[in-house]
């Protein structure tokens, strides 16, 4: 089985890119994830760029996702919202709506931040816009907060509770793409 | 009048040209309705059986009916057929239909109420039932809660969604 594993965050050093490695360590074998690192290099969307095929970089990202079994987001919080990198990553993927290849895919979104709230706004924001793509949204909610405190200086997750709850997510999202598969 | 007068018995099924079946559901100032063309049902002395198949749902917007197939709705590609079965009862020309209903996999009582003409002869000799129903559900019970709120802060669309039949039904021959 195949995740792709999408962090909302192009930063370097990125808590959120940091909890997708510690998700690929806790996935059960069997289980590829996959984390993409392409989002930067996706063309800002324009409706006059949105042809058949689209830009190259959009068409490869389209086919990970339709690849994929399931797909996991890590995302930081921009002023209450999703990074705006991210947001134009799902516009293209969203084209178009009603064949899209976020269609029926299992997907599950968590949250980190340095604040307290472990950035609960944006995955929010982010399942709603996701459920507006016609994905399957799992009920997956995990905020991380202090998110810097939990990684050591290689950001490597160091928080067993966390690394614990990515493991259930992980599950919930592999349960809710089995039957997909069965199908 | 009696509830025994003019039974239909014998068995009679849809006939897809001459029926609809439909939904209904408040949305902002207006209504929003659907028509589902694809469907199937059967009155078998006294026993109503339908099914129709989401996937037809007819929307007048492609990106709505995107929408409403999806997981936040009907999730049509798990949950590919809505059926219902009930008992109907006669008084006069009112029918009532008191049965269970089943949406994306959650099966819940519903009641269908509405008129029955027939049975009677057609132009062509076929023995035709008219039957007009509707039920009002409530889709949270079904697993379908999108909302978005109006800058009023009132949901955009209703909870209660009346499912409507408009069947002529045809007496199959034995």
């Amino acid at each position: 089985m195949r995740v792709l594993a999408i962090s909302g965050s192009l930063r370097r050093d990125s808590n959120n890119t940091a909890l997708l490695r510690a998700l690929r360590e806790e996935a059960p074998s069997g289980v590829d994830v996959e984390i993409w690192d392409g989002l930067k290099q996706l063309p800002p969307y324009d409706g006059d760029d949105d042809l058949v095929p689209g830009p190259a970089t959009v068409e490869a990202f389209r086919s990970l996702v339709r690849e994929a079994d399931a797909v996991f987001f890590a995302t930081p919080e921009y002023n209450s919202s999703i990074p705006g990198a991210l947001k134009n990553a799902l516009d293209w993927a969203s084209r178009p709506l009603a064949t899209n290849a976020f269609r029926n895919k299992p997907v599950a979104v968590i949250g980190s931040s340095a604040g307290a709230f472990g950035g609960v706004w944006a995955a929010a924001e982010l399942r709603k816009v996701l459920g507006a793509m016609g994905a399957r949204v799992t009920e997956v909610e995990v905020a991380v907060g202090h998110a810097h405190e939990k990684l050591d200086d290689d950001g490597r997750l160091v928080d067993d509770d966390v690394r614990a709850a990515l493991g259930e997510s992980l599950e919930t999202l592999l349960a809710e793409a089995a039957p997909a598969l069965a199908a | 009048m009696s509830t025994t007068e003019q039974q239909t018995t014998g068995t009679f099924a849809a006939d897809p040209v001459h029926s609809h079946v439909g939904f209904e559901v408040p949305y902002a100032v207006a209504t929003f309705s659907g028509e589902v063309p694809d469907f199937t049902a059967t009155l078998a002395d006294g026993h109503l059986e339908g099914s129709a198949r989401i996937e037809s749902i007819q929307l007048k917007d492609e990106t709505l009916q995107a929408h409403v197939l999806s997981p936040e709705f009907f999730d049509a590609e798990r949950h590919p057929v809505l059926s219902f079965s009930g008992e109907l009862s006669r008084d006069g020309d009112r029918a009532t239909v008191e049965g269970e209903i089943t949406m994306k996999g959650i099966t819940q009582p519903a009641t269908l109420e509405g008129t029955i003409v027939g049975p009677t002869v057609d132009h062509f000799g076929a023995t035709r039932v008219g039957l007009k129903l509707e039920a009002v559900v409530d889709r949270t019970a079904f697993d379908m809660k999108w909302n978005m709120p109006l800058p009023s802060g009132e949901p955009a669309l209703g909870n209660e969604v009346t499912l409507k039949a408009d069947l002529t039904l045809v007496a199959q021959e034995a």
